[in-house]
């Protein structure tokens, strides 16, 4: 068995595996082993390309190879580790983002390096389509990261013209494509290169921070299709079976997230033009009319004589780290003989799953956690429902109000329970934007202040009572 | 346009089914994992950038080269890492589960 034969036999075991990893991936007993299949599979293929002859020698540069590695190594290892849960939704982004900067460095350097061998124009074709699509998924993944981290604004960012620009910046590219495909010039990859930056912060903008998980999966997939195109650039299947495995795996992901916000895609990376208006709008309405607000010691009393609670968490629980006081809280009220249980809405915090995930790190028990549907059908018979950093989530305009940008969304229908205790920090409206019904209506007590602080009051109080 | 690119284009396809048909039918809490775990599996880009680096003949080709390996093994060990502990957060309430629990808190 000659050397290429055998490292290939370790690139198709190395490919099984990612398919036995996404496959697991998608059931809770098994994804935890998913990951860990796939990783083993990944060392396999990067131990073997170590043996691999390229250009008919053994590989130059093995000692810079594994410094390289071992610079990303420490940098990756304690970022990934120590980083706060919360912080999690940021993280993908980043990680995503170098692995499509990876895939266009790896296709322009490999143009480079076989320009002078004149390449057939399907290859030039596949550089630029990594390079293109690589760059939009790197440049794209820094905004959502600097969106989600918030090192600026959440909110869609609009300015006069920013359609006919893009547009303009979009067909620039494809026309740079096309001259580079006549005359296979380096130079302008390198203008393809920073055009493409351009295009993935151009694309990103306009989005709003709380469509950012659909567009971080969909980043997701365009960094696996980047990939795909290295691997033809580069004649390997294991690269070309990887990255479009992600690749449509992801934009079938995309879709089942944006279906679960009850949004088609496009309308999510679309619509934020002229979003604005709409805001602006609903917030004049709001003015002057009034909320009812209450201490914790009131919220107290009145989850005191409830029968049953429902507990629905959001982003603003995340922030205030208040997972481990919200549980303590469920089993106080519990242990006086109340029932509750935890809504979680599919898009609940900022990625789809985060709340379970927090809820689960604080040992909430999985049985107590209901999803969406099963939640509304209880919530009639509730007593209390107790909002907790959720916002958006609960807001009545998704079914009642047409020109609301969230319209269509499912939501948890707290307005339905006999009293809705409402954690806020401040009047400010969600994160998508959008002013609130549910804070005016009757039923409702809001209570201001910090949510781990006001529950941890709340659980004093229901303690000595 | 030669046997080996009918070849990927193959593959290409085959593997554009197969990603589809192998996500079909997921519970929507584990989007994010999943999305993660697909984020790690398309660092296998680091093999793509051993080899240029294992390649290069110019600076600029090391240089790039250099900088691909390092982003790519920053995607792969980010990915998997991230993944695992969002994972970590999925596993059985059980009284079995203090052991391990204690493990940790004696690291």
């Amino acid at each position: 068995m000659s050397r290429d034969t055998a490292i290939n036999l370790i690139y198709l075991v190395s490919a099984v595996s990612f398919l036995v990893a996404l496959k697991g991936l998608g059931s809770p007993k098994r994804a935890r082993q998913g990951n860990l299949v796939a990783a083993a599979g990944m060392i396999l293929a990067i131990v073997a390309t170590f043996f691999k002859h390229v250009d008919g020698h053994a590989l130059y540069h093995v000692p810079l190879i594994i410094l390289a590695m071992a610079i990303g190594l420490i940098v990756a290892v304690p970022v990934a580790r120590f980083v706060k849960m919360t912080a999690m939704p940021q993280l993908v982004a980043i990680f995503n983002g170098v692995g499509g900067g990876a895939a266009a460095l790896v296709s322009i350097t490999e143009f480079v390096h076989i320009k002078s061998t004149h390449p057939a124009t399907y290859v030039t074709l596949e550089v630029l389509l990594g390079v293109l699509i690589g760059t939009v998924s790197f440049s794209g993944s820094a905004i959502a990261f600097a969106k989600l981290q918030e090192l600026m604004t959440g909110r869609p960012v609009t300015y006069p013209g920013q359609q006919a620009i893009n547009g303009v910046v979009g067909l620039g590219a494809l026309a740079l494509i096309i001259t580079i495909l006549v005359g296979s010039s380096t130079t302008l990859l390198w203008v393809l290169l920073g055009l493409s930056f351009l295009l993935g912060i151009a694309f990103v903008l306009p989005i709003g921070g709380a469509d950012v998980p659909v567009l971080i999966s969909l980043l997701n997939s365009f960094t696996g299709l980047a990939v795909a195109a290295s691997g033809f650039t580069l004649g390997s299947n294991l690269l070309i079976v990887a990255g479009t495995l992600v690749g449509a795996s992801g934009i079938l992901l995309t879709r089942l997230m944006s279906a679960a916000m009850g949004r088609s895609l496009p309308n999510i990376l679309f619509s934020a033009f002229g979003s604005v208006v709409t805001a602006s709008g609903e917030s004049a309405r709001a003015d002057g009319r009034s909320v009812r607000s209450g201490s914790p010691e009131d919220a107290a009393i009145l989850l005191g004589y409830a029968s049953r609670v429902v507990i629905i968490p959001g982003y603003g629980l995340a922030v205030a780290q208040a997972q481990h006081v919200v549980r303590e809280l469920a089993e106080e009220l519990e242990k006086k003989g109340i029932e509750v249980f935890f809504a979680i809405h599919p898009v609940a915090g900022r990625m789809p799953g985060h709340m379970n995930v927090l809820l689960a790190e604080a040992n909430v028990p999985y049985e107590q956690l209901k999803e969406m549907d099963e939640a509304n059908s209880e919530l009639a018979t509730t007593d209390v429902a107790l909002v907790v950093g959720a916002n958006d989530t609960v807001n009545p305009a998704a079914t009642d109000d047409k020109t609301s940008p969230i319209y269509g969304m499912p939501i948890i229908h707290a307005d339905l329970a006999e009293n809705v205790l409402f954690f806020k920090r401040s009047m400010r409206p969600g994160f998508a934007g959008i002013e609130n019904e549910l804070l005016y209506n009757p039923k409702t007590t809001l209570v201001f202040g910090d949510a781990k602080d006001t529950l941890t009051k709340i659980l004093a109080s229901v303690k000595t009572s | 346009m030669g046997n080996t690119l009918l070849q990927y284009a193959t593959v290409l396809v085959l593997a554009i089914f197969v990603g589809i048909e192998i996500i079909a039918k997921v519970p929507s809490i584990l989007h994010t994992p999943l999305m993660s775990g697909s984020n790690a599996i398309h660092g296998v880009i680091v093999v793509g950038s051993m080899l240029i680096l294992g390649a290069a003949n110019t600076n600029l080709e090391e240089v790039l080269g250099f900088l691909a390996v390092i982003l790519g093994t920053l995607n792969v060990v980010g990915g998997f890492v991230v993944t695992d502990r969002m994972l970590e957060m999925f596993k059985a309430k059980k009284p079995a589960a203090k052991a391990p629990t204690s493990d940790e808190v004696a690291q």
